[in-house]
């Protein structure tokens, strides 16, 4: 009741962000979650040079958690309180679109002469861009290769050597387990890191041609089957049906689990709390038989501009010259992903090794991230979690399960 | 010239309070009024143009198998914390009062028991969850002394998650019973007690006619308040379980959230969040009429 409460009244109190200052420059209002991810003052002094590039634009950074950013960035929508440029997660985008907060940038790019061939990539709703890739984030899987040599296996390429592998290191006696999946329902996202992986490193998808919902097809079917089989034999860490990433990371990191899929963002924090951990990343394994390309799995720390903004050129400035090469070669370089613009080659000169190994991976396979676009995506993870979990923990058929997902799925969209 | 007085005194009293009339009608009466309002639209915040359908979203919500089971969740953690709330706390506050044990001690006792108070329940969420964990100390604290076999999910298992909640709530919550019966019991007076022995009663006789009726009071009021509190707990779900696994943990609160903020139907969850604010406003009514009972 509070927090629609607060939610009502911010409704009532709209405002749009930004101003004039005295001096006659303008300045708009940036909202992302970005700076506390980056080393401290890095993204501020990017900003700063944006700012110098640029007089008479001041740039007023609002930064936060990802967890509170979306919060906010819903109660802004609500209110038409947006920020000018806002950090933007593709899961939101679609509902932000429908909801008319958050600009079409295509007629942006337009009305500013900008070539958009140099984007790697756009999320368009109805054929409108709405948001643009800054930074990609690749989710390979992650090995440790002290508990696969102590249960004397090798990094498996296949499901059926995964599903091997991932017995012996259970078997083994040291306490570990196979893999892990983070399916709690606090934020859904599991389904979308842990699970989908799976179909579209084979080749899979989960929707039809027309971009619908296929989620009872086979490609999926057969992903969920693995993971029952996973599930049934013991091999997949417990504690699963309500842990979320960051859990799962900490598993990984503390020895207790010995492949997961996770963000390369991770590797970082990984090297910091356990600077003597063996580990690699590697392609996700595929369905026995399968030679096609595998796709990767992505996230992106995505931008948009709101429809509400009184200064829509100052913001679509500052969105240019973080695509541009420099900005974006240097962003993604600090954020230890690869870059939005197509133009820019990763410099990992000074990065961890993992890194240019993953690059390997991503150049590989194609990108693919099925959720991004999604009318609420958040919500068809949810449904999906809801009944895997059913299948795991009841032993709901498969077939049922994937039914009533696909129903669900219909509805929403 | 009586009555004229009268209305100047009235109407100054009336401007005293008029700034904090204000505020509970901004902060208070306006939000609760949009919240029914937009619970009778079709939809709102994300609907530029919402239409008036009365009562479908209650009907949506009470024919919602999800609603169903918050409801029985919700009632299930309500009455387990609030009866483990009572008698720890009861518990808890006569051993500190006891005359039995010596000063220093009920010092060192009171520090510890008061202390899962001090807590804020982001905290208590992250710590239980570390302590839950299946490689976690309370498994291996059950397993090493042989009370259970092997480790147990308690927050992921779909038949503990719900045990499992109730009894991190039940540790966060008690603190606050025990001082209000602490200060109860501090308020007895030793007359009381010193006639029953004269007139030979024992320590369970004196407890039930003594104790228990001068503590009356403090108990329905605790009560009443405790069964507020507990039915609105949110942080403490949304952190350790998400309201999973399945629905074994979905309570009224976290079933409103996902409506909101999951499925962007704020008028639903305006809805479920007006049947929480009917639920709570017949306890608050409740506990109002017994304090001016007691006064």
């Amino acid at each position: 009741m509070a927090t629609l409460g607060v939610a009502a009244l911010a409704a009532g109190c709209g405002a749009s962000g930004g101003g004039a200052s005295e001096g006659g420059d303008v300045t708009i209002e940036f909202m992302q979650w970005w700076e506390p991810e980056l080393p401290d003052g890095e993204f501020a002094a990017l900003i700063e040079q944006f700012e110098e590039e640029n007089p008479g634009i001041d740039v007023e950074l609002l930064s936060g958690p990802y967890a509170s950013i979306k919060d906010q960035v819903i109660a802004g929508s609500a209110s038409g309180t947006m920020p000018d440029v806002l950090g933007l997660d593709g899961a939101w985008v679609h509902d932000f679109a429908t909801q008319g907060s958050i600009a079409d940038l295509s007629a942006a790019m337009s009305d500013a002469g900008y070539d958009d061939s140099q984007l790697a990539a756009q999320v368009q709703v109805d054929g409108s861009t709405r948001m643009i890739p800054v930074v990609n984030f690749a989710y390979p899987m992650f090995v440790n290769n002290e508990l696969l040599a102590e249960a004397g296996v090798e990094v498996p390429t296949t499901r059926s050597e995964f599903m091997a592998a991932a017995q012996a290191v259970t078997d083994s006696g040291s306490g570990a387990a196979g893999f892990i999946a983070a399916l709690g329902l606090e934020k859904p996202n599991g389904i979308n890191i842990d699970i989908m992986p799976w179909t579209w490193a084979s080749g899979g998808t989960m929707l039809s041609d027309e971009g619908g919902p296929a989620v009872n097809n086979e490609d999926v079917t057969s992903t969920v089957d693995f993971i029952k089989q996973m599930w049934d034999a013991g091999v997949i860490a417990p504690g699963g049906l309500t842990m979320a990433e960051q859990d799962k990371v900490e598993e990984f990191t503390n020895e207790r689990v010995a492949m997961m899929v996770s963000s390369l963002a991770h590797i970082n924090l990984i090297r910091e709390n356990s600077p003597d951990l063996d580990f690699s990343v590697v392609p996700l394994p595929v369905e026995d038989g399968y030679t096609g390309e595998s796709g990767v799995r992505y996230a992106s720390w995505g931008i948009g501009m709101s429809a509400n903004s009184e200064h829509p050129e100052e913001s679509w400035k500052l969105i240019e010259f973080l695509m541009s090469e420099g900005a974006n070669g240097q962003l993604s370089a600090l954020a230890n992903g690869f870059p939005g613009n197509a133009n820019v080659t990763p410099d990992f000169t000074e990065s961890d090794p993992l890194f240019e190994d993953a690059f390997t991976i991503w150049e590989a396979g194609y990108p693919v991230s099925e959720f991004t676009g999604l009318p609420l995506a958040d919500e068809l993870m949810r449904v999906f979690d809801e009944e895997l979990q059913q299948v795991l923990a009841e032993d709901k058929p498969v077939d049922e399960a994937l039914g009533n997902i696909q129903t669900e799925w219909e509805g929403i969209f | 010239m009586a009555q004229s007085r009268q209305h100047k005194v009235t109407a100054a009293a009336f401007g005293y309070l008029s700034p904090t009339l204000v505020l509970l009608a901004v902060l208070m009466a306006l939000p609760i009024g949009m919240v029914v309002w937009y619970s009778l639209q079709n939809n709102v915040i994300t609907n530029a143009n919402p239409e008036f359908i009365g009562f479908e979203h209650y009907l949506d919500i009470f024919g919602d198998s999800q609603f169903h089971a918050a409801i029985k969740n919700t009632s299930v953690f309500v009455l387990a914390s609030v009866v483990a709330h009572l008698f720890l706390g009861l518990g808890f506050a006569m051993l500190l009062n006891t005359q039995l044990l010596p000063h220093w001690v009920k010092t060192l006792f009171r520090t510890i028991f008061v202390l899962p108070w001090l807590l804020t329940v982001a905290i208590v969420a992250v710590l239980w969850r570390l302590i839950l964990n299946p490689s976690g100390v309370f498994n291996y604290l059950l397993v090493s002394t042989g009370v259970i076999d092997s480790p147990q999910e308690w927050l992921a298992d779909p038949k503990l998650a719900l045990f499992a909640v109730v009894l991190i709530n039940i540790w966060c919550g008690y603190p606050f019973f025990m001082i209000s019966m602490l200060a109860g019991l501090q308020g007895i007076s030793a007359e009381l007690y010193e006639a029953a022995s004269v007139d030979g009663a024992g320590l369970i006789r004196k407890f039930f006619s003594i104790t228990l009726p001068q503590l009356r009071p403090i108990i329905i009021s605790m009560l009443l308040l405790d069964i507020i509190w507990t039915s609105h707990q949110f942080t403490l779900i949304w952190m350790t379980t998400g309201g999973g696994p399945l629905d074994r943990t979905e309570l009224l609160s976290t079933y409103t959230y996902k409506l909101a903020f999951s499925q962007y139907m704020f008028s639903a969850a305006s809805a479920s969040a007006v049947v929480v604010l009917v639920i709570s406003a017949v306890l608050a009514f409740a506990y109002v009429r017994h304090q001016r009972a007691r006064d």
